[in-house]
């Protein structure tokens, strides 16, 4: 039984055990090149526990059937695990209500469903959108197409030298024109924690426009309180925090997904379909057409089971105790150029680098030789290599399971980069 | 399989040509123009070509990546000088064997300094990289081949 310490003093959390939790992700017990793998791309996509594996497993083996289509056992079962997936992934992000949750392929498919369930009927000639330089492809192109189709305008918010936004230009890019603002939580690429709390309620003062947050990268990290965030929409993905791939949830404020017209159309998302024409089915489902991703589903629900049982306000702290002694071995490499806030409480989990003696993927090549796994290249995200005027940095990215040994790994391994190129 | 080794991939020769390229610049006098980038990871280069009577008379690049794609670019410039046009096509074709591991290509002595590249073929993911340069030849060679046509 846990025992709440009656001093007086508020609980210390306890640091989470990346040792012991290693053990329960079996991709992490391999050699790779003869060396044991660390695994530093976490950013990209995440390691998977046994948990998460035997709950897709079990729900193949046990309960698979097609979910609220049948009266037999089986459907029962499997509508079962799939809502109670729903009502788990609700609550990792604080949402009140299972059913403002909309299953999704993940972050990217969570964004176009906007893009063209709400956009296209609400943006016209004219209209802007406002998002950041810091953005994923995937919160760009979804409302670059939306640009091309009604003829709306893009704008961004600008990043400073160590990528944060500047904000003394949002006045200014807010007017009665702005329909959305789509803000990513925290970046990929970077890692810059952004203020959100900080400038959502001023896109709210000033505008009545649509507020999403691309969550892909906040969500496997930060204690997220939809409702407190006061946004519209939250989306993000299941294999960026330990869930299977092809699985994902948008969440909705409730008046926002009942005044939208449905994405796709098909089976599991009508009431009534007649000769001409067809009523929706109720929210979440006038939004999940077809048969769904019904094992995915699990995963990610089991995978927001296991990060409980981690401890959510450890991941944080963990992943910002190996940024920042990661920041500190780092910043010995001769010719390292470091990206993203200097403070380390702004930063998630990830460290984009450059070294002036090597380019981005002769570094990852050769680290990859020595066992270590990180991603070189843009990161999706083109306008944030623009503003630093580089094609790539080289990027590692920390979750749960990494330790300080991997950080030590990745210095060494660094420092045989430089041995050939240097 | 034997383990693929980083000495092979990183030849002194390799880092040489990508510390110092040759061919390196632009020209004023060009008459084809290509700009190519390998979306996926951003390398890029831009090759320009003049040719008369039929051979490369001159040929040089720009751009920026990693050191594969660079001493590949570089390589290749040094080749092509004074080559006959309808040589071009042989030689990439030959290039390309050797990234696919033909070990008979990477004995080739047409190829100069690019058979310091063969070790390639064993990283995969660098082939492409490897392979920019022919790439942005092949798409010149087609360029000046329809303005030659169309005149
Ligand atoms: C910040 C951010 N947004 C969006 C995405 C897209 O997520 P997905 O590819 O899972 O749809 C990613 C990751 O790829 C990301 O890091």
């Amino acid at each position: 039984m846990a025992t709440r310490a009656d001093s007086g003093h508020p609980v210390q959390t306890p640091a989470l055990d990346a040792h012991a939790l290693r053990r329960d992700f079996p991709a992490l017990q391999q050699e790779v090149h003869g060396h044991p793998l660390v695994y530093l791309d976490n950013a990209a996509t995440t390691q998977k526990p046994v948990a998460v594996l035997d709950a897709v497993q079990r729900y193949y083996r046990e309960d698979n059937a097609n979910v609220h289509r049948g009266i037999h056992e089986l459907s029962r079962r499997a509508t079962e695990a799939y809502e109670g997936a729903r009502a788990k992934v609700a609550r990792w992000i604080g949402a009140a209500d299972p059913s403002e949750v909309v299953w999704t392929r993940g972050t990217t498919d969570g964004i176009n469903l906007l893009a063209a369930a709400w956009g296209l009927d609400h943006v016209k000639e004219g209209d802007e959108i406002l998002l950041s330089v810091l953005e994923h492809h995937s919160n760009l192109v979804p409302w670059h197409l939306l640009a091309r189709r009604t003829g709306a305008r893009i704008r961004y918010i600008e990043i400073d030298d160590q990528g944060e936004w500047i904000l003394d230009d949002l006045p200014e890019l807010l007017n009665e024109r702005t329909r959305i603002v789509s803000l990513s939580h925290v970046s990929n690429s970077l890692g810059s924690i952004n203020p959100v709390e900080q400038v959502v309620p001023e896109i709210r003062a000033r505008t009545d426009a649509l507020i999403v947050l691309d969550g892909a990268q906040g969500a496997p990290l930060l204690p997220v309180d939809v409702h407190g965030l006061g946004v519209d929409f939250y989306a993000f993905s299941g294999h960026k925090m330990c869930g299977p791939t092809g699985i994902g949830a948008l969440w909705g404020r409730r008046d926002r997904l009942e005044a939208m017209e449905p994405y796709q159309g098909g089976g599991e998302m009508i009431s009534l379909v007649e000769r001409d024409a067809s009523t929706w089915a109720e929210v979440p489902h006038k939004f999940e057409a077809g048969t769904p991703n019904m094992a995915g589903a699990v995963g990610m629900g089991a995978a927001v089971d296991y990060l409980e049982s981690v401890g959510r306000d450890a991941i944080l702290a963990w992943e910002q105790a190996l940024v920042r002694y990661a920041l500190d071995r780092l910043s010995d490499l001769p010719g390292i150029t470091i990206y993203g806030p200097r403070a380390v409480e702004r930063r998630s989990g990830v460290v984009s680098f450059t070294l002036e003696a090597a380019h981005p993927h002769d570094i990852s090549t050769i680290v990859d030789m020595h066992g270590v796994a990180i991603r070189a290249g843009h990161h999706c995200a083109q306008l944030v290599m623009q503003r630093y005027g580089t094609a790539a940095t080289a990027r590692a990215s920390f979750y749960i399971y990494n330790t300080r040994e991997d950080v030590d790994r990745l210095v060494s391994s660094l420092h045989e980069v430089l041995k050939i190129f240097g | 399989m034997q383990e693929p080794q980083l000495n092979s991939l990183y030849q002194q020769l390799i880092l040489e040509h990508y510390r110092n390229p040759r061919n390196k610049g632009e020209m004023d006098d060009s008459q084809v123009e290509v700009h190519m980038r390998n979306p996926s990871c951003g390398d890029e280069i831009k090759l320009q070509l003049r040719v008369e009577h039929g051979r490369i008379a001159d040929v040089r690049f720009t751009g920026q990546g990693c050191s594969i794609s660079q001493a590949a670019v570089s390589m290749m410039t040094q080749l092509l000088k004074g080559k006959p046009v309808d040589d071009v096509g042989s030689m990439a074709d030959r290039f390309t064997e050797m990234m696919h591991g033909d070990e008979e290509a990477a004995k080739d002595r047409r190829m100069g300094d690019l058979r310091a590249l063969a070790g390639v073929s064993r990283f995969p993911v660098r082939v492409k990289c490897a392979l920019l340069g022919f790439d942005a030849l092949q798409e010149a060679l087609r360029k000046l081949g329809d303005s030659s046509t169309e005149n």
